[in-house]
C-alpha cells in the first residue's frame, strides 16, 4: 500500500506539489494521471525518497521509503528508462542491482526473459538500446526484488503494440497476487483497459480521485434513436436534463437504466444505450484538468 | 500480501512476505568497486594503468642514459600518468550517478546517500592503494629486466618512506577528484574542475607568492599543490611539513567535501 498524505514540494516561485494525498490499495492497479508538468513524476520521486518533500508524507507500507532497510526487495521502482549508464550492459545493470538487494545471480536471467530481451540483446551497452529496451530493462530492474509493491512512471512508453498488452498482462496479474501498482500513463486508453482507481492531478492538485467506475459513471449516459428530439424531449419532461450531439446522441447525467425507462414510457425506440465512460476516460480527463491544460481545451 | 508471484512466467509460489535485512556495508563497497570498471571508460581506465606504466617504464629504459636507470626515475616516469587517471577515476566513480543518471537506480536501492558516497570513498581508496602496488611492481619488474638486459648494477634507490609518500600524494589527488565530484556532481565540469585546481591554480598561487612577499610565506599552506608535490619528491619529512599538509587538506578537501555532503544529501536526484 502506497499512503500519500498532504504532500507539497515547492521550488524558488512555484509549488509542484500542493497538498495532495491519495492512497494506493493492494490489489488494485492505480492509475495517476495528469498533463505534462502536473507533478505526477515529482510525486512519485518523493515518493522513494529522491526528492525531499517541502511538507508532507509518503510511505509505503506504513514506512517511509528511506526506512526500509532493503527497498528493492520491497518496492519495484521505474521512474526512468534513460536514466541509465550508458557505457554499462544490460545483463551488468541488472548483475549491480541483483548484487545490491543480494539476490541470486539466476535471478538476473529469469528477468532477462521475463521481459523478453534475447541474451545478445542484454550483452549490448545500453547505449544502442531503443527506448522499448530500455524500459524492458527497467521494469527488469523494477521486478527483480520481488516486491509487493511496483511505482512506474510511464512504463508503457515506447513499448511496441505486443509489449504493451504484455505488460497490461503482467500488471493485472501482479494486482491480482495481492500487489500494489502505482503507475502513471498518458496513454489514456492504456490507463482505462487496466487501471482500477484513478488519481487525476493537474497543476500540483488532485482534481479527482476515485475507482474508474465511479470517475467514469459521473461522465453520464450517451443514447441514441431514431429520433433524437423526440428523446430529448421525452427525458426533459421526465426532469432529466440532456443534451443533443451534432451526431445524433443524447447525452444526459442520468444512469442509463433511467433513461431507458423513460424511453419505454415515451415509446421511444433506442438504437444505443450505454454509459458514456467509453469515450469517458479522455473526456473526463480533459475536462477535469481544462483549467490546467496548456491548450486551453474546451471541454 | 501474501503471494509475492509477479506473473505466471515466473517460477513457483514465492514466500509470504520475507524478513528483510539491511544491506551490509560491504556489500556496498563491492557494488562500487565492480562500477568503476563495468563501464567501457570505467575499462579503459583500468587498462590504460596498466599498459602506461608498462609505457612509462619502457621509455625510461630506452630513452634515459644508462647513468638513469635507477628505480626513482622509473617510479617517477610511472608516476605522471597515474597522477592524472587516478583522480579521474576518483571523479568519474562520484558524478557518472548523476551525469549519467544511474543515480535514480542507485539511490533507489540504497536511500542512505551517505552510506553510497562512503562506500564510493572507500572503494576510490582500494582503487588508488592497488593501482600504486601494480605501478609499483611493474617499475620493479621493468628495473630489474632493464638493468639486467643492458648489463647495468640494478638501483633501488626509493625509500619505503618515499614510496609511502607518493602513495600518498597519489590518495590526496584522487581525494581532491572526489571532493570535485561531491560538490560539482556533473563529469565535465569536474574533469575541468580539477585541471584548473591542479594546473592553473598553482600556476597564479606562485606568481602571486612571487609579487606579494607575505603571501609567500602562506602559499604552502593553502596551495595543495605545494604539498603533493613535496609527497611526490618525499620530503615531507619535517613536522611543519606534515602540518602544511593537513592545513592544505583540510582547506582544500575536508571543508569542501563537508559541505558537498550536506547539499549532495538533500539535493534532488533527477
Amino acid at each position: 500500500m502506497i499512503t500519500v498524505e498532504s504532500l507539497t514540494r515547492r521550488y524558488a516561485g512555484f509549488t509542484a506539489v500542493d497538498n495532495v494525498s491519495f492512497t494506493a490499495m493492494p490489489g488494485r492497479v492505480t492509475g495517476f494521471l495528469g498533463p505534462n508538468g502536473a507533478g505526477k513524476s515529482t510525486t512519485m520521486r518523493v515518493m522513494v525518497g529522491l526528492t525531499v518533500p517541502t511538507s508532507g508524507t509518503a510511505t509505503i507500507n506504513g514506512e517511509r521509503f528511506a526506512d526500509l532497510p532493503n527497498p528493492g526487495l520491497e518496492v519495484g521502482v521505474l521512474l526512468d528508462a534513460s536514466a541509465q549508464h550508458a557505457g554499462r550492459t544490460g545483463r551488468e545493470i541488472l548483475t549491480i542491482a541483483s548484487d545490491t538487494m543480494g539476490l541470486p545471480r539466476t535471478r538476473v536471467d529469469e528477468m532477462i526473459e521475463l521481459v523478453s530481451l534475447t541474451p545478445t540483446e542484454a550483452k549490448r551497452r545500453v547505449r544502442n538500446y531503443s527506448l522499448g529496451m530500455r524500459q524492458r530493462l527497467g521494469i527488469a530492474t523494477a521486478l527483480l526484488g520481488d516486491p509487493q509493491v511496483l511505482i512506474l512512471d510511464e512504463p508503457a512508453n515506447g513499448l511496441d503494440p505486443a509489449g504493451i498488452r504484455w505488460m497490461r498482462d503482467l500488471l493485472t496479474g501482479f494486482a491480482s497476487q495481492g500487489g500494489t501498482v502505482l503507475l502513471s500513463s498518458h496513454l489514456l486508453h492504456e490507463i482505462e483497459v487496466i487501471a482500477d482507481d484513478l488519481v487525476v492531478i493537474g497543476n500540483g492538485k488532485i482534481v479527482a480521485s476515485g475507482t474508474k467506475e465511479e470517475l467514469l459513471a459521473a461522465a453520464g449516459t450517451i443514447v441514441r434513436s431514431t429520433s433524437p428530439r423526440d428523446l430529448a424531449h421525452a427525458l426533459e419532461q421526465a426532469g432529466i436534463p440532456s443534451t443533443l450531439a451534432g451526431d445524433g446522441s443524447v447525452r444526459t447525467d442520468a444512469d442509463p437504466a433511467r433513461v431507458g425507462a423513460v424511453a419505454l414510457t415515451a415509446g421511444i425506440a433506442l438504437t444505443e444505450l450505454r454509459s458514456a465512460e467509453g469515450a469517458g476516460l479522455e473526456d473526463m480527463f480533459l475536462s477535469l484538468t481544462a483549467d490546467t491544460q496548456r491548450e486551453g481545451v474546451a471541454a | 500480501m501474501t503471494a509475492t508471484i509477479i506473473s505466471p512466467d515466473t517460477i513457483g509460489a514465492a514466500p509470504a512476505r520475507r524478513i528483510v535485512r539491511p544491506i551490509p556495508t560491504t556489500r556496498l563497497v563491492k557494488i562500487e568497486l565492480r562500477k568503476m570498471f563495468n563501464t567501457r571508460s570505467g575499462f579503459w581506465m583500468l587498462v590504460s594503468i596498466g599498459v602506461l606504466s608498462v609505457m612509462a617504464t619502457g621509455a625510461v629504459l630506452i630513452f634515459a642514459p644508462d647513468s638513469e636507470i635507477a628505480y626513482e626515475n622509473i617510479a617517477k616516469a610511472i608516476g605522471f600518468p597515474m597522477s592524472v587517471i587516478l583522480p579521474m577515476i576518483a571523479i568519474l566513480g562520484v558524478t557518472s550517478e548523476w551525469s549519467q543518471r544511474s543515480g535514480l537506480t542507485t539511490f533507489t536501492l540504497v536511500p542512505s546517500r551517505g552510506r553510497v558516497i562512503g562506500a564510493k570513498a572507500f572503494a576510490t581508496f582500494v582503487v588508488g592503494v592497488v593501482s600504486m602496488a601494480v605501478a609499483f611492481a611493474v617499475g620493479a619488474v621493468g628495473n630489474l629486466l632493464g638493468s639486467t638486459i643492458m648489463g647495468l648494477d640494478t638501483v633501488w634507490d626509493v625509500s619505503l618512506a618515499a614510496a609511502a609518500q607518493s602513495l600518498l600524494g597519489n590518495l590526496v589527488g584522487m581525494a581532491i577528484g572526489f571532493t570535485l565530484g561531491v560538490v560539482l556532481r556533473n563529469s565535465a565540469a569536474a574533469i575541468v574542475g580539477y585541471f584548473v585546481v591542479s594546473f592553473v591554480l598553482p600556476g597564479i598561487l606562485v606568481l602571486l607568492a612571487q609579487v606579494r612577499s607575505w603571501f609567500a610565506d602562506l602559499q604552502p599552506w593553502i596551495d595543495w599543490n605545494y604539498t603533493q608535490v613535496e609527497l611526490f619528491e618525499g620530503a615531507t619529512n619535517t613536522g611543519k611539513a606534515w602540518a602544511m599538509l593537513g592545513s592544505t587538506t583540510m582547506i582544500s578537501i575536508v571543508i569542501p567535501l563537508v559541505v558537498g555532503l550536506l547539499f549532495l544529501r538533500r539535493s534532488e536526484v533527477k
